[in-house]
Order: C-alpha cells, then structure tokens, then sequence
C-alpha cells in the first residue's frame, strides 16, 4: 500500500524538527506543511484539538500529536535505523532521558535567556546543572544511542542545536567547551549527520526569528 | 530468570500507586520500602540521583524511574501476562498520547485544589473539570480507556481517584456531579483487585492531606 504521510510543523520548532530528523533518518517520503501560529490551519485544529500545537503527524489517514509519542510511533512502523534499543531496560532509560530532556531543558535556556538581569546568574546556574547530568550520561559514547543517532540524541536537538543558536540571540552564554567537552563534541557529531543537517533551520533566519519574536532582552555582550 | 524486584515508594504518592497497580496486574512479588520524604534513604538518592523521587523501581540491582517509564517497562518485561498496552502501533501511540495529556494536566491543577485558597482555587477547579469532562469525551462508551481491558492509561489515570476526596473536600465541590462517567470508571476500575490493593482509602489520603498541610505552615 502506498504510504501517505504528513507532518504539519513549524520551521524553527525543535518539536517538529525532531520528526523530521526521524523520518530523514528512516528514509521515509513525507508532505510538510508549515503552521502559522497567527493563523493555524484548520487541519491542524482538527488533527490536534487538545494541544492545537505542532507537530501533528499524519500516517494514512490517522493522526498523532506530541514528537516523542510521535518519534516512538515512527519506530514501531518503520524498521530501518531503529532508534530505540530493543532490550527493555534500555529503552526504559532512554525514555526517561527523552521525557527529562522534554520537561526541563527548553523552559531553563529559555529562563536564563529571558529573566531578568538580577536572576541569570541563578537561571544559567540551573541550566548549567542540567547540562553536566548529559555531559555525565555521554560517558564515552559517540552518541546518546551508542554507536548511531537513538531517541535521546533526536530529543536533545535543542541542546545539539538550538541552545547554541538561544546563544547568540540573547547574547548568553550557556555550552562552555572547557566544561562540558563531551557533549560539545556531541553536537558538533550530531549537526554533522546528514539527516540531521537537512533538518535544521537556517541559522539566521532563526536568531532573528527569535530576536523579532521575543525581544533581546537586557543588551549585554556576548 | 529469577527476579529481584524492590520499590521504593511513599504511601499516598499516585504516581508510586501507579506502580503498585502495574506489579498487581503482573503477578509479581516485590519488596515494597517506604520512604521517609524529608529524610531519603541513601539507596533513594543513589538509584535516583538525578529527580531523587519516588517511585523508584530496583529490577535485579537496576534502578528504574518515573512511574510512567517503569510501567512501560514492566509491560515489555512481563510480557506475557495482561498486556498494557494495544500490540497495534498506531492504537499503542494513542495510549501514550493520553497518558501523557493526563501527565500534562492532572497533578499541578490538582494539588492546587488543596493547596490553595480563593481565586487561585477557583481557577484550579475550574481547569481540573475541564482536563476530566476532556477525559470523559475520550473515554466514551467504553468500560476502560484501553477498550474492553484495563490498560495503560488506566493505570495513568487511576490512581488519582484515590485523592478525589480530598480535592472534593477542600474545593468544596463534587467531581460526580461534574464528571459522572469518570466515577463510573473510577469504580469499575476498583473492583479489580490489582486496583482495589494499591490505593489507599480516599479518608486516609484526606487526613494525610490535612496533617502535611499544618506541618508545612499551608493553613
């Protein structure tokens, strides 16, 4: 049977990215719509009532929201470069790691990129934290899956991408070399895998994006 | 393969409820240890050192945690016996979307019932009978949210009802009248033993409630 997929998204979304990075990986053809938030289209309305957020994926006729039920989801069908371990205690952990990675990461860079200038010190302190808890769980692996891309390295494209880019439009700096080489090499591996550099947004369109779109805040030097 | 299998919990946690439900529905025997909350064990901290939460399930030496996570892997550890989840993909991604929306939404909302007073109350009741008529609508007609059999949401979802007196109490108001179906549910699922074992008495959960609020200075 012919697959028909879909993914409505948003160019400069990690979220939806990470589907992408996914189907990339598996070699999967797909349609990509690309969501206004001022305007959302009536399919995505309709396929993501709950959230109404992107991405939505769309696999002949059913529907899915949420990229890592999403991420799981494209495993389970499509078979090439699987991207959970198949031994269950593995999976376990890189479940939690996603799910940590999804809970706290994103909502930290961006406290210590948007707080004011009395509390950054404390948010880039937290980040900081956060980010020696995958410098530790790197160990000496290329990856967080091991050998190739897994679930975890897709969930972390916001530390492999988008914290460097958080960076530089608010002039903060969050990923220092000398304190965290592993997961610095890590990044700079994970940008390098073609399915991965395909499906990241042009860097800057999206430091003015966000610059535009959030304000730069406090001017202070990078 | 023999199993060692402990869990390191605190009575009126629904998420440590969770697990207990899920080890319930398996069959399988553990070692149930309670944790004092302001004084963790060293085990607690060494097994979860990144949240230092329960529950914490030990498989054999191995930690495993975020209650969620856990029962997943029970499921595929125990695969054998009541399934969890659906064996279709597209049907098991559907679970793990509502198991994550009841993640999302249920537990801050909640505990502000009783933890807060006036406005705030307000709005957090208000939010609490939207996420379930929400839930409501997904469940439908069905006996469970996995269909004819007990499964994973269930699981997620469950273990609230054992609070349900206590945010009715203390937000003064009844989640029956607002939300018939989720008690119809909510007491299907308890007359399974798995259920019924694992959860506290809602009184117990309520005085617990009252207790832990005067301790805190929350009055």
């Amino acid at each position: 049977m012919a697959e028909e997929v879909f993914l409505f998204g948003f160019w400069g979304s990690p979220f939806s990215r990470r589907v992408e990075m996914a189907l990339k990986l598996k070699g999967i053809e797909y349609k990509y719509i690309d969501e206004d938030f001022s305007n959302k289209s009536p399919s995505l309305l309709k396929y993501n009532p709950i959230h109404k957020k992107v991405p939505v994926f769309v696999h002949n006729g059913k529907h899915l929201a949420e990229s890592l039920v999403i991420l799981e989801y494209i495993d389970e069908t499509w078979k090439d470069h699987p991207i959970l371990p198949k031994d269950p205690y593995e999976r376990a952990n890189a479940r939690f790691w996603a799910k940590f990675i999804d809970e706290k990461y994103l909502s930290a860079i961006w406290k210590s990129c948007t707080c004011e200038e009395k509390e950054r010190e404390k948010a880039v302190e937290e980040v900081s934290e956060l980010l020696q808890f995958l410098e530790n769980e790197l160990k000496e692996q290329r990856y967080f899956g091991g050998e190739t891309i897994g679930l975890v390295d897709i969930a972390a494209n916001i530390i492999g991408y988008w914290l460097e880019i958080f960076e530089e439009a608010f002039g903060v700096e969050l990923l220092r070399k000398e304190k965290f080489p592993k997961l610095c090499n890590w990044a700079n591996e994970f940008v390098s895998v073609s399915a991965i550099k395909e499906n990241i947004p042009p860097r800057n369109k999206l430091i003015a994006f966000l610059r535009n779109r959030f304000g730069i805040g406090n001017t202070r030097h990078s | 393969m023999a199993h060692e299998v402990v869990l390191l919990d605190f009575w009126p946690s629904m998420f440590g409820m969770r697990v207990r439900v899920a080890l319930a529905e398996k069959g399988i025997k553990y070692e149930y240890k309670e944790e004092d909350l302001r004084n963790k064990s060293p085990l607690l901290l060494k097994m979860n050192p990144i949240h230092k939460k329960i529950p914490v399930l030990i498989h054999n030496g191995k930690p495993v945690c975020e209650s969620l996570v856990i029962v997943q892997y029970i499921d595929e550890v125990w695969k054998d016996k009541n399934p969890f989840l659906p064996s279709d993909p597209y049907h098991k991604a559907h679970s793990r979307f509502w198991a994550d929306f009841i993640e999302q939404k249920v537990y801050d909302t909640a505990r502000k019932i009783w933890a807060t007073k006036g406005e705030e109350q307000e709005v957090a009741k208000k939010e609490f009978i939207e996420t379930f008529k929400i839930l409501e609508g997904e469940l439908g007609e069905k006996p469970f949210f996995g269909g004819e059999t007990f499964g994973f949401v269930d699981i997620a979802l469950i273990t609230f009802y054992s609070w349900f007196y206590t945010y009715e109490t203390f937000g003064n108001f009844s989640i029956e009248a607002e939300c018939p179906k989720i008690i119809a549910w909510a007491k299907r699922c308890m007359q399974k033993e798995s259920v019924a074992n694992s959860l506290p008495d809602q009184k117990k959960i309520y005085e617990f409630t009252v207790w832990m609020k005067k301790y805190f200075g929350m009055d």
